[in-house]
């Protein structure tokens, strides 16, 4: 760039020179110039595009934090503090060191754990009661006002009664989960089902599906993108759920970690712990959206 | 004795409190391998009745009879090409057959004797180089060739074709139109197309049923077409017989069953 390969003057023509540079040319990448280099010169460009912002966002709080929260009477710490703290936690998340000395990761993981099974178990009878709901007429008009209002129970209302019932804390825990995570998945598979075009029931007629060759291979490929969508919801909720729920409950997760930490005064742990449990949520509903991409990808270009 | 006997069919539609009458007192009999078409103004009942064969929509009162017997329930022996094509999107155009294929000679064919029908029926319409295509990447009238072999790969008693070609372009309807004859004087299959071309009518059926408007329609016409087959597009288009026909349709349409817009 930069070379003026304009004349400044074309003949029989008159050309206002504006002040300042000459006229400049965006000059063409060169042909010979490899599809690889341009390749990744695109992909080093697409990065900077999308993770610069998010960094330079992150950087400004980080600074904004640190002077606000300077001042001795300050009762947050502040970033260099916090790191002083907790330099452990931060860069060493699966150590172990006894029973309740371990790293976040690990905290992390047993968390993950529960919200796996009891998700799991979710979006099994979810997915199944919500074809029973989108299917049938009279289910929906019995089961769906139940749903509309349960569905609107915070998840830690559940957490005495499940107490009572289980009489322990794992199965509680999962069963809050579940509990939790169950009501937009049966919804949205409910308003998928509804949403299967006449068309292909029409296909299934035809051919003479039975029930369980419909379930498999017209009504859960067609309403995948709705049931995916209540998937995700579900793992947001679950995850916000398991925290809230391991903070009364106990045991290792890093809910308790948390309520462990500001008994004892801990607030840099806190917020350290805090960060886990954001990208992690973060993740999970990355990966389900993933996923749901993955799987809908015929269905989603219908 | 004959192959499919509309037996008068009338279909009213409940909606509420009111009730529509769509179809009257319709009666058909069709031969083994004949091709039909039925030809009438937009929202006559001409689907309903395709349905009513189908065995997707029933009949309020009077039934169809198959080989003698009643039919009131949907089956692959009476195989559907819908008119928007309806193949399943997330499946490829070879699954979409095999689906069709698996399901009604799932204990009567071996896996490999089902690979072949498939690959046969693909062929059939030409449609076997894109077997591993998505629906959403084939055109409008690839996929309507796909849904024929839907159709035609259930191996079907009689075949219920609803506006295939409506949503295409005239050229792309015209080689359609050429390989529905082909096929149906290759196999010999028993036919039935709704269509609101008139050419098409003409082109293709050994008879034309014309249905009056609805409300209350009921068969008005029925032309024989007695054109020899092979039928060749430009041979006809001077045939007198095919003029005749073709005019007769015309009149029966535009003259004595004028369709009056709603608007
Ligand atoms: N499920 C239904 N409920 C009520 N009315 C219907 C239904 N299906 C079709 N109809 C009515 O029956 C008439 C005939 O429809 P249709 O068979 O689709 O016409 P065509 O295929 O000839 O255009 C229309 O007036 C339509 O509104
Ligand atoms: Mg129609």
């Amino acid at each position: 760039m930069g070379q003026p390969v304009l004349k400044d003057t074309i003949a029989g023509a008159t050309v206002v020179t504006l002040p300042g540079k000459p006229p400049e040319v965006v000059s063409l990448p060169a042909a010979t110039s490899k599809p690889l280099g341009a390749k990744l010169a695109g992909w080093a460009k697409a990065a900077m595009v999308n993770l610069l912002p998010p960094l330079i966002t992150v950087a400004l709080i980080l600074l904004f934090w640190q002077l606000a929260a300077h001042g001795p009477q300050s009762s947050l710490p502040t970033p260099t503090k916090i790191w002083e703290e907790a330099k452990d936690l931060i860069v060493e998340p699966f150590y172990w060191a006894g029973s309740q000395d371990i790293g976040l990761g690990w905290r992390i993981l047993v968390s993950l754990q529960r919200v796996a099974i009891g998700f799991s178990l979710a979006a099994v009878v979810g997915v199944l009661l919500g074809a029973l709901v989108g299917q049938s007429v009279w289910a929906m008009r019995g089961l769906d006002p139940v749903f509309q209002v349960l569905r609107t129970v915070p998840p830690l209302a559940w957490l005495p009664l499940s107490l009572a019932a289980f009489r322990d804390s794992q199965p509680s825990a999962i069963f809050v989960i579940f509990i939790t995570a169950i009501w937009p998945i049966i919804i949205n598979t409910a308003v998928g089902i509804r949403n299967i075009p006449q068309d292909y029931r029409n296909v299934a007629k035809v051919l003479r599906l039975n029930q369980v060759e419909f379930f498999f291979k017209i009504m859960v490929p067609s309403a995948a993108p709705y049931i995916f969508t209540g998937l995700r919801i579900g793992v947001g909720l679950s995850w916000l759920a398991i925290v809230a729920a391991e903070m009364l409950t106990g045991g290792v997760g890093i809910g308790f970690f948390i309520w462990d930490a500001w008994n004892s005064s801990r607030l840099s742990d806190i917020i350290v712990a805090l960060v886990y449990i954001g990208v992690v949520g973060f993740l999970l509903d990355r990966l389900v959206a993933l996923l749901g991409h993955v799987v809908t990808r015929g269905t989603a270009t219908h | 004795m004959s192959y499919l006997k509309i037996d008068h069919v009338d279909k009213s539609f409940q909606r509420g409190a009111a009730t529509t009458e769509v179809l009257k007192d319709i009666s058909l009999v069709i031969d083994k391998g004949e091709f039909v078409s039925i030809i009438g103004h937009s929202g006559c009942g001409k689907s309903t009745l395709l349905n009513i064969v189908a065995g997707l929509t029933p009949a309020t009162s009077g039934g169809i009879l198959l080989e003698g017997k009643e039919v009131n329930a949907p089956g692959p022996d009476r195989a559907v090409v819908f008119q928007n094509h309806s193949l399943l999107p997330w499946l490829t155009v070879y699954d979409n057959v095999a689906l069709a294929v698996n399901k009604v000679f799932g204990s009567s064919k071996s896996r490999a004797e089902r690979h072949g029908w498939i690959m046969h029926n693909l062929d059939l319409v030409q449609m076997a180089h894109a077997k591993d295509k998505r629906p959403a990447e084939i055109s409008g009238g690839m996929k309507q060739r796909v849904g024929i072999a839907r159709g035609l790969a259930m191996e079907p008693k009689i075949l219920l074709l609803d506006e295939p070609f409506g949503a295409l372009d005239a050229l792309t309807r015209a080689h359609l139109q050429d390989s529905v004859m082909q096929i149906h004087a290759a196999l010999g299959n028993t036919m039935i197309m709704i269509t609101h071309d008139v050419d098409e009518a003409v082109l293709l059926s050994d008879r034309i049923v014309m249905m009056s408007n609805g409300p209350s329609a009921r068969i008005g016409e029925v032309l024989d077409v007695r054109l020899a087959r092979p039928r060749k597009r430009l041979e006809l288009v001077s045939d007198r017989t095919y003029i005749g026909a073709r005019e007769a349709v015309l009149k029966f349409l535009y003259e004595r069953h004028r369709f009056v817009e709603a608007a």
